[in-house]
């Protein structure tokens, strides 16, 4: 695979008071890729990929998507320029309609309306629920739904927080057979505490550990890596 | 029938019944209604914003104001036809918007009522201010000879009452229309979940601020067309009163729905007009039924029929 | 009068109406404070507050000062009273969602106003003042009740200043203001904290209104102009900050005083209305609180 970076973070930070949320970190994107993104919890890794995504702004560093400077872009732009990200609590339009969730991101990126919401809703499996209120799914739907409206956007990068907790092992299978669809015309980034996942799907992993990075690598690099194990074990 | 013929049929039933009131309706009633037709174009205004796009305002009376004098200042100062002054009230209306939204839609939730509140307080202060062109709480009278629209004259019963139907027609006909447009979708998920619709790409101040002005020409549009087919221009419609009471017409019929508006303003006007039968206190009937709704029907009358039965109402 | 009296004068006029305004503006921040519930109905209760005064001077018999000392005490009791009961009939009922919220003291503002047009009439009606003597300057003389209104709302907000910070029942109030769960879980009834603050918040009000109506009329719409002042002073305050509020009402109270005294009325509440408007977009926290609406 040649690599192409697709995106690329220099010293990123953004603090919360004395907390060093994220802190001095340097991050590559191959273009294509499945990027794992782990650590424990409070290792900053919701607030790492909420800065990319632009929905909290950064303190200082730079990113760079696609060759552009996007730094300083409110995150509905770098939405249009092909970053989706789906959120670690499912946010779907509670009140809406299955199709109206999905219409929402195929109209933004101008699509056939009908018809493309039709064709995402059949990719996830929920073409049989376009009319049902997007409330009265199941949770595990509900996840799936969230992802729906991710790819739907037809996006470059996909950022994925979380998106098996809480589903039950044949819905992860479905999951993981969906990312392995997506790639290599959509990068995807992936926040996971499920190692069976990360191991199965991850091409790369970056550790994330008080806000800085503690290794990146391929998953064996990883499984070997004595920090990691620390971090872990002791954290 | 599909939905959509359904949908489209039931609005255009409703419009043909409000049609047929203009041979059928006694005049007393057909005034009431001409006047409860306007309001409600005011009051689908506000729904356009408040219903739909979740912006609680409570500053619309500005934007009705801004149409009201907008329109009756260039009659009774500058002469004006009717007909333009009609255009340029709407474009006031949609100004005012403009103009307050780019400020008032860096805040949200409780603040957006505030500052919305207090622009419309400074612009009826304005109003009370410059008495020499507005006389003040007297307001002014818009002579007879300056209602005349295509050659009708708009003080006689019948063609106010075609006005007023046209006015109210159209704007259903829009409102429907937008409500079930792809931007009418956006809007409405932004009133859901505007964190979830940024991140879909949308960018929430500019769409929001469009809906807001949509619905200050919707305001403009009704404040002008009450000064020229009533011939009343005065501070008081232009008070804090006349921002809440289309919340309360909303809130009445149904935020959200596109016939609820009408419903809200209709019933209302008849209660307060049938209750002022034996108390003069006609605004005690607003706070009472402002508590309650809250209280008890937070979804208002058709709101709570497309809850229980109608489901497809948009 | 020669300018330096005139705006001395202009600077009492000022002071007056500050301290009045401080009062009902603390009211409306607590109830902000603590319950984060924004009472549009604020300005009614001051009416209330001086409608109810007039009623208490027409049945207590005696010379002035006594119907005026027991004015002072039955109707801040009073309006807090229907205060507290306004809490527990609807605004516990909505949970205290902000909007809806709104949207009901709204009613209620409207259901007070007109329950007042209807038991009290339309009419302006004074109230006597406890007593008349003029403090004499050397450029003019001065009511000495202006000075005593000064000096009593000083004392009754270094008494609210006491009870939040110094006792367990401003702990109390603090703890609910804090995290509601929480205080819950630590056995603090809050409904009935809830009820007390809204009926503290409308008792200040109405103090206020006593203390100004034999200054000014009692009038069924007299509510208006209170209820966007203390907007203004507890925008401009900071919303919750209790010195900030008193910091905004003095500037308020004493820049509308003299800018009354040489504009226009109206146009230095178009400025005022305007400068709340800006403030909320620019600085949320206030000019001189810290925290954000």
């Amino acid at each position: 695979m040649a690599a192409v970076t697709l995106l690329e973070a220099r010293d990123l930070t953004r603090h919360f008071g004395g907390l060093k949320a994220v802190n001095g970190v340097d991050f590559e994107l191959a273009e294509g890729e499945i990027h794992a993104l782990i650590g424990p919890n409070g290792a900053g890794k919701t607030t790492f990929v909420s800065l990319l995504c632009g929905r909290i702004p950064v303190q200082s560093g730079t990113i760079r998507f696609d060759g552009a400077d996007i730094t300083r872009l409110p995150a509905h732009k770098r939405v249009r320029r092909g970053i989706a990200y789906t959120f670690q609590i499912t946010q779907v339009f509670a009140n809406l309609s299955v199709f109206d969730n999905v219409a929402l991101a195929v109209q933004r990126r101008g699509g056939r309306l009908d018809v493309d919401t039709r064709a995402a809703l059949d990719r996830v499996g929920l073409a049989d629920r376009a009319g049902q209120i997007a409330g009265t799914l199941s949770y595990g739907h509900q996840r799936v739904l969230e992802i729906a409206m991710g790819l739907a956007l037809d996006p470059r990068l996909l950022i994925l927080d979380e998106p098996t907790q809480g589903l039950a092992n044949a819905e992860i299978d479905i999951f993981k057979t969906l990312v392995r669809q997506v790639v290599p015309d959509t990068t995807v980034l992936l926040i996971e505490h499920n190692m069976d996942v990360v191991m199965d799907l991850a091409q790369r992993i970056t550790v994330l550990n008080f806000g800085e990075v503690l290794a990146t690598g391929t998953p064996g690099d990883i499984r070997a890596n004595p920090a990691v194990q620390a971090a872990y074990l002791g954290g | 029938m599909t939905l959509s013929t359904r949908i489209w049929a039931l609005h255009l039933a409703v419009l043909a019944a409000l049609l047929a009131g203009s041979v059928l309706l006694p005049a007393y009633h057909q005034t009431n209604v001409a006047k409860v037709m306007v309001l409600a174009t005011y009051a689908m205004g506000y729904n356009i914003a408040f219903g739909y796009t979740g912006l609680l305002s409570l500053g619309h009376a500005l934007f009705f104001g801004a149409g009201l004098y907008g329109a009756g200042l260039l009659v009774q100062h500058a002469g004006l036809p009717a007909g333009p002054a009609l255009l340029a009230g709407i474009l006031a209306g949609g100004a005012m918007a403009a103009a307050v939204g780019l400020l008032a839609l860096r805040t949200q939730g409780v603040a957006f009522m505030i500052v919305t509140l207090m622009f419309a307080q400074a612009g009826y202060l304005t109003i009370l201010y410059n008495t020499a062109w507005t006389r003040g709480e007297e307001g002014i009278v818009i002579a007879r000879e300056a209602r005349m629209l295509f050659g009708h004259d708009l003080s006689a019963d019948l063609p106010r009452y075609l006005a007023a139907f046209a006015l109210f027609a159209a704007g259903l006909v829009v409102k429907l229309w937008l409500v079930r447009s792809p931007t009418g979708r956006v809007m409405i998920a932004l009133r859901e979940n505007e964190e979830r619709s940024r991140m879909l790409g949308y960018d929430p101040y500019a769409r929001k601020l469009a809906a807001l002005v949509i619905s200050g020409l919707y305001a403009g549009a009704a404040g002008a067309a009450y000064g020229l087919l009533f011939g009343y221009v005065g501070a008081s419609l232009a008070s804090t009163q006349y921002s809440i009471l289309p919340l309360l017409w909303v809130l009445l019929g149904g935020a959200g729905t596109v016939l609820g508006p009408l419903v809200g303003a209709l019933s209302m006007f008849y209660l307060i007009d049938y209750s002022s039968a034996f108390t003069t206190a006609s605004l005690l009937v607003v706070g009472v039924a402002l508590v309650l709704l809250v209280l008890f029907a937070p979804r208002g009358i058709l709101g709570t029929i497309r809850e229980r039965w109608l489901k497809w109402l948009p | 009068m020669s300018f330096g009296p005139f705006l001395l004068l202009a600077l009492m006029e000022g002071m007056v109406t500050s301290a009045v305004l401080a009062l009902a503006a603390v009211g409306l921040s607590l109830v902000f404070g603590i319950m984060r519930v924004v009472n549009v109905a604020h300005g009614e209760f001051f009416m209330l507050g001086a409608v109810s005064a007039w009623f208490v001077s027409q049945w207590v018999p005696g010379p002035p000062a006594v119907a005026f000392a027991a004015a002072l005490i039955l109707c801040p009791l009073f309006v807090g009273a229907i205060a507290a009961l306004a809490d527990m009939v609807v605004l516990k009922r909505l949970n205290y969602e902000p909007e809806a919220t709104i949207v009901a003291t709204i009613g209620l503002l409207y259901i007070l106003q007109q329950a007042a047009l209807s038991f009290y009439g339309p009419d302006a009606r004074p109230v006597p003042a406890p007593f008349n003597f003029r403090v004499q300057l050397p450029w003019f003389g001065y009511s000495g009740y202006k000075i005593a209104v000064v000096a009593a709302s000083a004392l009754v907000l270094l008494g609210v200043w006491r009870l939040l910070a110094k006792s367990r029942v401003g702990l109390i109030m603090r703890a609910t203001q804090y995290d509601r769960e929480t205080a819950r879980a630590f056995g603090i009834n809050v409904d009935r904290v809830y009820a007390g603050v809204f009926a503290l918040g409308g008792g200040l009000a109405a103090l206020a209104a006593v203390l100004i109506v034999p200054i000014q009329q009692a009038h069924y719409l007299m509510g208006t102009d209170p209820l966007l002042l203390s907007f203004i002073v507890v925008i401009i305050g900071g919303l919750g900050s209790l010195r900030g509020t008193v910091i905004a009402a003095l500037l308020i109270g004493l820049s509308d005083g003299v800018i009354s005294t040489f504009f226009a009325p109206t146009l230095a509440k178009i400025v005022a209305t305007l400068l709340v408007a800006l403030v909320l977009v620019f600085r949320p926290q206030g000019l001189f609180g810290r925290r954000a609406l």
